[in-house]
């Protein structure tokens, strides 16, 4: 590794957890910010002669505090400046990390808070825990620099101008604020795992960044069977990454996709740890999609799928958050599992999809594994018409020929 | 930190209460009261005359025009205030999701600028 890259990714290492110490001691997000910022500039300026610090958190810490007590001289002499200042003089030297609390998880509390914008507190996630540019986070949501930067000072200022705390949830919160950070952590994970737009290595680094926070959540918040459960889904669908996307960029269907070349290391892992989830007893729908992802995962071939357990997986999942696409998943799974005709009748109950091409394309392919031809020819153009994916239209296509009787 | 719990319903349309429900939520309003300010967080609350008893002014042009109505003419106006002094902004949300009018209008939780914020914001901006 160059000594620049070594920097570099010390810096995205160490940042998390010495912005929230910093923040923490000062009181201040964006004194803390600014105060690090200051750090590594030194830090680019030094390292390179007199070589990584052995221990570069501390050193980084030790740093941002004195840069931060020279802003606050600079700035002013107001009373609540001198009472950290005289703080800081008695602890200045102390530069071992190990004595410096881990308040990372205040920190991840604080940046998804709901009354951020959605947008902001991803950004802000990504730019304080993830220690990833402001450039880097423009980059891979395809905005301009400016704009990002932008985005994240409001939400700084926000935090400041209507009082966010700084902390953990006390119980009552917590559930509901958890829940909120392990969407943000998703969100993450989606925008490079989903979308099919902008810089490709950048949009791989947010899943590995995804999987990272949601590992050091995992680590911070043990007995959150969801946070696991999200860690689980998040490794099991980036097993596959390498296969969902043909050299053209094309999506490439679950069935299609070469199984010998979905990652096993990230399988096991992934089935690890959602049976560790399990074992905590406290059932949600990270877990329960964790579940159906592992069963597809640990299926050699297509037909090896176990479907009886995903159409069951299913159906606890649209009892946990009832939503029409769940439906036709566990409509779709119920046909697999071998019973095309209550597939049919299940799919034919569901309301409020008629724009949801799934639907479409499922009711299709039940309708003709049913023999009903012209309403399936039916079904695949209403299909057609919604659907905007080049591989999913393909197939789409030559159903829709077979079933008109075209390719003979 | 001071905020400002900005009460707002939809005035043509609120819940179309019995007898013993309105005076259920008019207990729950003073049950509510009372405990907060026996917290002694309020600075300061009431009541305001509906929407079409407003009258909005402007000052265009060396000229005062006035105008009826309130500022905005939304579904949802705003029909009250509370004033609270709170340590941070998730102890304002737990007051203001409790209030009556949070299960058919929307209480908008303000912070409120202080002289020394304003001039903290001011020496920041300078820095």
């Amino acid at each position: 590794m160059t000594a620049a890259a070594q920097i570099e990714t010390t810096f995205r290492a160490e940042h998390g957890r010495v912005l929230a110490a910093l923040i923490s001691q000062l009181g201040d997000f964006t004194l803390a910010e600014d105060a690090l910022q200051d750090a590594l500039v030194n830090a680019l300026e030094s390292w390179p002669t007199s070589g990584v610090p052995r221990n570069p958190g501390a050193w980084l810490t030790t740093v941002a505090r004195r840069r931060a007590i020279d802003r606050l001289r600079r700035t002013s002499n107001r009373e609540t400046d001198s009472d950290i200042l005289d703080t800081f003089a008695a602890d200045e030297e102390e530069t071992e990390m190990e004595s410096i609390p881990d308040d990372r998880l205040k920190l991840m509390f604080t940046c998804c808070h709901p009354s951020l914008p959605l947008e902001g507190q991803v950004a802000l996630t990504l730019h304080t825990l993830g220690g990833l540019s402001t450039a880097e986070i423009a980059r891979a949501f395809l905005v301009p620099v400016p704009t990002m930067a932008q985005r994240l000072a409001r939400a700084r200022a926000k935090i400041h101008n209507a009082g966010i705390p700084y902390r953990v949830p006390p119980a009552d919160l917590l559930p509901e604020r958890l829940d909120a950070l392990l969407a943000v952590i998703y969100l993450i994970f989606n925008e490079g795992y989903v979308t099919t737009s902008g810089d490709v290595s950048m949009r791989s680094d947010l899943c590995v960044e995804a999987v990272r926070l949601c590992r050091l959540l995992v680590d911070l918040l043990p007995d959150s069977a969801e946070a696991r459960g999200l860690l689980a889904l998040m490794l099991l669908h980036d097993s596959r990454r390498e296969t969902r996307l043909d050299k053209a960029g094309n999506l490439v269907l679950l069935d299609d996709q070469d199984r010998s070349r979905w990652d096993r290391a990230k399988i096991n892992e992934g089935v690890t740890i959602l049976d560790d989830a399990l074992l905590l007893y406290a059932p949600g729908p990270y877990q329960v999609q964790a579940a159906i992802s592992a069963l597809h995962a640990e299926a050699v071939t297509p037909d090896a799928t176990d479907w009886h357990q995903i159409a069951a997986l299913y159906g606890t999942l649209a009892m946990m958050i009832p939503s029409p696409v769940i439906e036709v998943n566990r409509a779709v799974a119920v046909a697999m599992a071998g019973s095309p005709a209550d597939g049919l009748s299940l799919l034919h109950r569901i309301k409020g999809v008629e724009k949801f091409y799934p639907y479409h394309a499922a009711r299709a392919d039940l309708l003709r594994r049913t023999h009903q031809r012209e309403a399936a020819a039916d079904a695949y153009e209403q299909a057609l018409a919604l659907c905007g994916n080049s591989a999913e239209r393909a197939y789409l296509q030559r159903q829709l020929n077979d079933m008109l009787n075209l390719n003979s | 930190m001071k905020y400002m719990l900005l009460i707002y319903a939809d005035q043509s349309n609120l819940p179309d209460y019995s007898p013993e429900e309105r005076l259920a939520s008019v207990q729950e309003w003073s049950a509510l009261m009372t405990e907060m300010k026996t917290a002694g967080i309020v600075l300061g609350n009431d009541g305001l005359a509906p929407a079409v008893d407003a009258t909005s002014v402007r000052f265009r042009d060396g000229k005062a025009l006035i105008a009826d109505g309130p500022f905005a003419e939304t579904h949802e106006q705003l029909g009250g205030y509370i004033m609270l002094e709170c340590k941070d902004l998730d102890e304002a949300l737990s007051w203001a999701v409790r209030l009556p009018g949070a299960k058919f209008g929307t209480i908008e939780v303000r912070p409120v600028n202080t002289y020394t914020q304003a001039r903290d914001a001011a020496v920041a901006r300078k820095a």
